[in-house]
């Protein structure tokens, strides 16, 4: 019986992961290396309209990241060093942006552009490189504040302190003592947010318009646009190595960073002066708030041309109920269909996720470490590789699923099993072993030590893990861009995309009351499965 | 002092701090002349840390001055008081070695290297660490890594070294031996310094002046010879070390019989407690209780018609033995509550 149950375990993730993901990427590689695939890639390369894009793939990624930590830093700093009311609070809420849907973003800061005046004339933000910084800032700030806020929490502060008895002004205290401590986390995060700006798609497309192109959207041009399939493949090959390259960096930078923390007394932090604090506030309030702001009073008005104030109706959430020409089923139908999707690929990513969980904290080491890193693939390598490595290697034998709805689900469950694990396998290490040890001298059988001790405690990093994969679920785009085939597949996001795609008032109306229903559910279902996993012992984080 | 210059020296007056609503220094006096060395005695949570923090000016009090003779220190960011402070867990920069630990102070001061150099040999060798300087500071035992935060804080040149509980990771034996070293640099340097502790024995042996901390005042504030024979308070008396402190009754009473003092408690000076082998030498007869060596002295508790004393025989006692005692000149001390 224990067999069983140990071979399900292992056999059940890893056939998930060699189908839907495995076989996918390998499909593109096949085909990618063959003679014909090396051909058009060398091709590609002699393009200077391809160096065109790497560039810019390259540089918007580098200048975002800068970008990110100048608004940042401060505000970890503020995190980490200091005391204020609401300190939990700006710590939640500054995460919210990071799980948003990246279409919806994209449609907060086309109303906000408008709204600003900066859609066109000499100043316009609208599809320029600008924009689509500002809004990779909007998505990564919450990864450096939690990222370098909780290690720079965690550094002792004496060690500034004595700098500053030595002699050392702030600045030079920051210089020379704090700095080279800080620096292997900055590195760090640095590093995840320039591979998310590197493999963003959404923001891109919407944002940067047709002039602004990266890999990721080029993939996506060429193969569901253009249905020139050998150029798309060419160009995923280069975006895979130019992925597998980062993460590899991401992955030292990270190894060093666990060497540095160490544990520490904590000190009362001071409380911060009321200018710190506006203007760290202000600055956040800024980027992270207006954009959302501005959304949701567009979706709320009608009828302003030019950027005077229109009247207030709720006319254009009810025009999603009805179906338009633009869209083969109405707004609220691919509503549904998201949160049907989202809730199928939750249950699969828990269950493969939690399976592999298990493995990797109770089975073999080298199973354990195999499924770890396996695992986590999927959330390295861009969701657009994903979606056209399905859209070739599953629309014919011996695995035809294209024309199964249910592939959009599993695609998202790919996505959300790395969240799943990142919740569940830090709480599973961390539950107490002395625990475990002491249930076993009271008698209690293995399988019942497992279920009495480890499943409680296990079940909250579940939620918490589901409730991202719900989130991730409501809003990808990248992946789900390839694959739909008829109306019953059509999500949010993607009739989102179609309706901002379109001028007019009414249809931005209605674009802009879909971006908020679906914010509020990505923003929702994160919240509250946060604030009532984190009351437990999870751990981990993203 | 009448209107002419203040002397050099440290000297707060009324200092409070408040940490969350809870008062943490209430109206503190204190000053530290030059080449004085100043110990701080109290147990945990008194408030002694916070006070090196508020003269360094890591915190902010509510009210009350810190100066420097007639400089007011209130404005004066950390940095340019001129302080060193000195941690318990010595904060060495984990990323610089022995040297680049030492030299900090001189190097934010601009201090050109060769004369660094100089300067930081000069420093180890004074704490005993010859030659340490391309030292990893992981590679450092507990009392070398204190040793080398005294040097780098030494070496920074301060007016007032301050030291919170420096000695207070370490093992007894090392603990003693670097009290006594401590002291004799401090005292051959002429440095004025302010030390923290929760050792009488530390104390005793560093202190030109004591001054007890207790639920955020100074409770008691003279040399070691004035505190230690007139604590004045209960609180005092205990962090001095005193064990003998016997509560009278409202007559003034106890098994010692009538003591001259009105009632409360009274300390019974251990050293003015004479022992006498014979039991009829003495004004009280008694039995010993506990017999040991502390110290490389005998000490003995002796239960004087239920009355424990501590006391310090001029011989070695054993349990059981019934011994005369007689009280001192200037045994009985009236404490505070």
């Amino acid at each position: 019986m224990r067999r069983i149950g140990a071979t399900v375990a292992v056999a059940f993730p890893a056939a998930f992961l060699g189908v839907f993901f495995l076989y996918p990427i390998g499909a593109i590689l096949f085909r990618g290396l063959g003679a014909e695939g090396l051909t058009r890639l060398i091709e590609l390369l002699k393009k200077p309209s391809f160096w065109d894009v790497a560039w810019f793939t390259l540089w918007q990624a580098a200048a975002s990241t800068v970008l990110t930590l100048a608004v940042a830093l401060p505000g970890a700093h503020l995190l980490a060093r200091r005391q204020f009311r609401g300190r939990s609070l700006l710590r939640a809420a500054a995460t919210v942006p990071f799980v948003l849907p990246t279409v919806a973003v994209g449609g907060a800061f086309l109303a906000l552009f408008e709204r600003l005046g900066l859609a066109d004339g000499p100043l316009h933000l609208t599809r320029t490189a600008g924009a689509v910084l500002i809004a990779h800032v909007f998505f990564n700030v919450a990864v450096v504040l939690r990222t370098v806020g909780s290690f720079w929490e965690g550094l002792d502060p004496r060690a500034s302190e004595q700098a500053r008895v030595l002699g050392a002004s702030p600045v030079q205290a920051f210089r020379w003592v704090t700095w080279p401590q800080l620096w292997p986390a900055v590195a760090a995060a640095s590093s995840i947010v320039f591979l998310f700006c590197f493999t963003s798609f959404g923001v891109v497309l919407i944002l940067g318009g047709p002039t602004r192109a990266t890999l990721e959207t080029e993939v996506w041009r060429h193969a569901v646009f253009r249905g020139d399939l050998a150029s798309a493949t060419a160009l995923a090959m280069v975006q895979l190595a130019a992925v597998v390259a980062i993460v590899m960096v991401t992955n030292r930078l990270q190894y060093r960073r666990a060497v540095v923390q160490q544990p520490v007394r904590r000190i009362a932090p001071p409380r911060a002066s009321l200018r710190l604090l506006a203007a760290n506030l202000g600055l956040l309030a800024t980027v992270l708030g207006l954009p959302i702001v501005v959304l949701v009073e567009r979706s709320l008005t009608r009828g302003r041309s030019g950027g005077g104030w229109g009247d207030w109706t709720f006319d254009h959430y009810g025009a999603l109920a009805s179906r338009s020409v633009l869209l083969p089923a109405s707004a609220l139908r691919a509503l549904g269909n998201s949160l049907l999707f989202a809730l199928v690929a939750t249950g699969l990513a828990v269950l493969v996720g939690g399976l592999a969980s298990l493995v990797v904290v109770h089975g073999r080491r080298a199973l354990g470490r195999a499924f770890d890193l396996g695992l986590m693939l999927p959330l390295g390598a861009s969701a657009v590789t994903l979606g056209f490595g399905m859209l070739i290697a599953l629309d014919e034998p011996p695995v035809d699923f294209r024309s199964s709805k249910w592939l959009v689900p599993v695609a998202h469950a790919l996505i959300g099993v790395p969240f799943v694990m990142r919740t569940v396998v830090p709480t599973l290490r961390s539950i107490d072993v002395q625990l475990r040890e002491a249930a076993a001298t009271l008698g209690a059988t293995s399988v019942r030590t497992r279920r009495e001790i480890d499943l409680p405690i296990a079940a909250r990093a579940l939620a918490v893990g589901a409730g991202f994969s719900f989130a991730v679920s409501l809003g990808e785009f990248g992946a789900t861009s390839f694959l739909p085939r008829h109306p019953d597949q059509l999500t949010a996001p993607l009739a989102l995309f179609r309706l901002l795609a379109q001028p007019g008032d009414a249809l931005r109306g209605q674009a802009m009351a879909l971006a908020v229903l679906l914010m509020l559910l990505t923003a929702a279902s994160v919240l509250a499965i946060e604030g009532w996993g984190r009351r437990g012992a999870v751990r981990g984080d993203l | 002092m009448g209107g002419g210059l203040e002397t050099p020296g440290l000297k707060v007056r009324d200092l409070s701090v408040v940490f969350d609503g809870m008062p943490v220094l209430n109206g503190i006096d204190l000053s530290v002349a030059p080449g004085e060395v100043v110990v701080l005695l109290g147990p945990s949570g008194s408030g002694k840390s916070t006070l090196l923090r508020s003269v360094a000016g890591l915190e902010k009090p509510v009210s009350g001055e810190v100066k420097w003779g007639d400089e007011d220190l209130s404005g004066v960011p950390t940095h340019q008081r001129g302080f060193g402070l000195v941690f318990q867990d010595h904060a060495l920069f984990g990323h610089r070695d022995v040297a680049g630990n030492v030299d900090f102070g001189l190097r934010v001061a601009g201090m050109p290297s060769a004369a660094r150099a100089h300067r930081v040999t000069r420093s180890l060798a004074l704490v005993g660490l010859d030659g340490f300087e391309s030292r990893r500071v992981d590679t450092l035992s507990g009392g070398e890594a204190q040793r080398v935060a005294l040097a780098r804080s030494l070496a920074a040149g301060p007016r007032l070294l301050m030291l919170d509980e420096p000695l207070g990771s370490l093992d007894r034996a090392l603990r003693e031996r670097l009290t006594s070293d401590l002291g004799s640099l401090l005292r051959r340097i002429g440095m004025a310094a302010l030390h923290v502790t929760h050792d009488h024995d530390e104390a005793f042996a560093l202190a030109d002046r004591i001054a007890v901390l207790g639920g955020g005042r100074i409770d008691r504030i003279g040399t070691p010879d004035e505190v230690w024979t007139d604590p004045g308070t209960v609180h005092a008396a205990r962090c001095l070390g005193h064990e003998n402190l016997v509560e009278l009754n409202s007559a003034g009473e106890c098994a010692l019989g009538l003591l001259g003092v009105g009632p409360g408690t009274v300390l019974v000076r251990a050293d003015r407690v004479l022992i006498e082998p014979f039991p009829g030498d003495g004004e009280l007869t008694a039995e010993v209780k506990t017999s040991s060596i502390r110290g490389g002295r005998a000490v003995v508790v002796v239960d004087v018609s239920g009355v424990m004393l501590r006391a310090w025989p001029r011989n070695v006692l054993a349990v059981g033995d019934r011994v005369g005692v007689t009280l001192g000149s200037g045994a009985i001390v009236p404490l505070k509550s």
